[in-house]
């Protein structure tokens, strides 16, 4: 719930960046997806945390020294808004003022992700791919669905389908070559 | 959900303007704000709030999770056979200039191609994951 509210308010704060393709992301998938899918896992799982003490004695240091070093990092960084910032001299004169003539598009954020930089777009739809590919091979989405192929009974769901205890060196090797048939078919 | 009247009623309203939105976002993100992973998300989000309120079965008779899984390759496959399109048409790969007579153009169809591909892909992978979590319910 806090990280929703969180992330609704980055994206207020996006927008008074100016960054308004960043806050609709933030707000559409921090506010309300990943907030919902939160949900979702806690109403799965159980309320209560195994508790385990011993680890915080190194646990602690290590997040203070890393800490630290981050903000002795950003003391190098320039100043919020700084034209001669080294990311304002490289590229991006050349976006700002030719982007226009050679896409055709007056929105520089779309040309630049979709055009200039279309290997790394690739890369991030890729990586969204390969995150729902995971989800469904471990969550059992496809096998699940497969065994019990009448959704009319919702409830009654046998425990003893999914292990998770032998869920993973068990299902997946059967499971790649299932999900390569039925998309031939 | 059965008996929350003003959730039902309110879902009832906002869902097909969220996914009018999403539709905007989606093809004019190259005037305005947005894109293909903006309207892909608002168009995953429209469809979880309707599975939340009135089921995830009745969200699926909408949205077969077979379709739903054809529709997350397929986004991909459109993203790289632009660019393997692109090879085709003797420049580099997602080089769109290629793509009509016209660079600006060519440029104009490529984005639009592509940022069609990274929608339904990403619409497609948020809906996939919401059912993941939603159909295990205990």
């Amino acid at each position: 719930m806090l990280s929703g509210i969180y992330s609704l308010l980055s994206a207020g704060l996006f927008v008074t960046l100016d960054a308004v393709d960043v806050a609709f992301t933030e707000a559409a998938v921090g506010g309300g997806i990943s907030t919902v899918l939160l949900l979702g896992t806690l109403a799965l799982t159980g309320e209560d945390s195994k508790p385990r003490r011993e680890r915080w004695r190194i646990a602690l240091p290590v997040v203070l020294i890393t800490g630290g070093a981050l903000i002795y990092g950003t003391l190098d960084m320039p100043r919020y808004g700084d034209p001669n910032a080294p990311i304002h001299q490289h590229v991006v004169p050349r976006y700002i003022q030719d982007s226009g003539q050679e896409t055709g598009l007056p929105n520089i954020v779309t040309s630049v992700l979709a055009s200039y930089r279309g290997y790394d777009t690739m890369g991030e739809v890729t990586v969204i791919f390969t995150a729902g590919i995971g989800v469904m091979v471990l969550l059992g989405a496809a096998t699940r669905r497969r065994r019990r192929p009448a959704p009319a009974e919702p409830e009654p769901l046998e425990p003893e389908t999914i292990e998770p205890e032998t869920a993973g060196p068990e299902l997946t090797p059967e499971l790649a070559p299932e999900l390569a048939k039925e998309d031939r078919a | 959900m059965k008996r929350h009247l003003v959730l039902r009623v309110i879902a009832k309203l906002l869902i097909p303007p969220i996914l009018l939105f999403a539709l905007y976002v989606q093809f004019h993100g190259d005037f305005g704000p947005g894109g293909g992973f903006q309207a892909g998300v608002i168009f995953g989000a429209g469809f979880i709030l309707y599975a939340l309120i009135y089921g995830v079965e009745n969200a699926q008779r909408v949205a077969p999770p077979d379709l739903v899984r054809v529709l997350v390759s397929l986004g991909v496959l459109i993203f790289a056979g632009v660019g393997v399109w692109d090879l085709v048409l003797g420049g580099n790969y997602l080089d769109y200039n290629v793509m009509a007579e016209d660079p600006v153009t060519g440029q104009h169809i490529g984005i639009i191609l592509v940022e069609l591909g990274v929608g339904i892909t990403v619409a497609a992978v948020m809906m996939t994951i919401f059912f993941a979590f939603a159909g295990r319910e205990r």
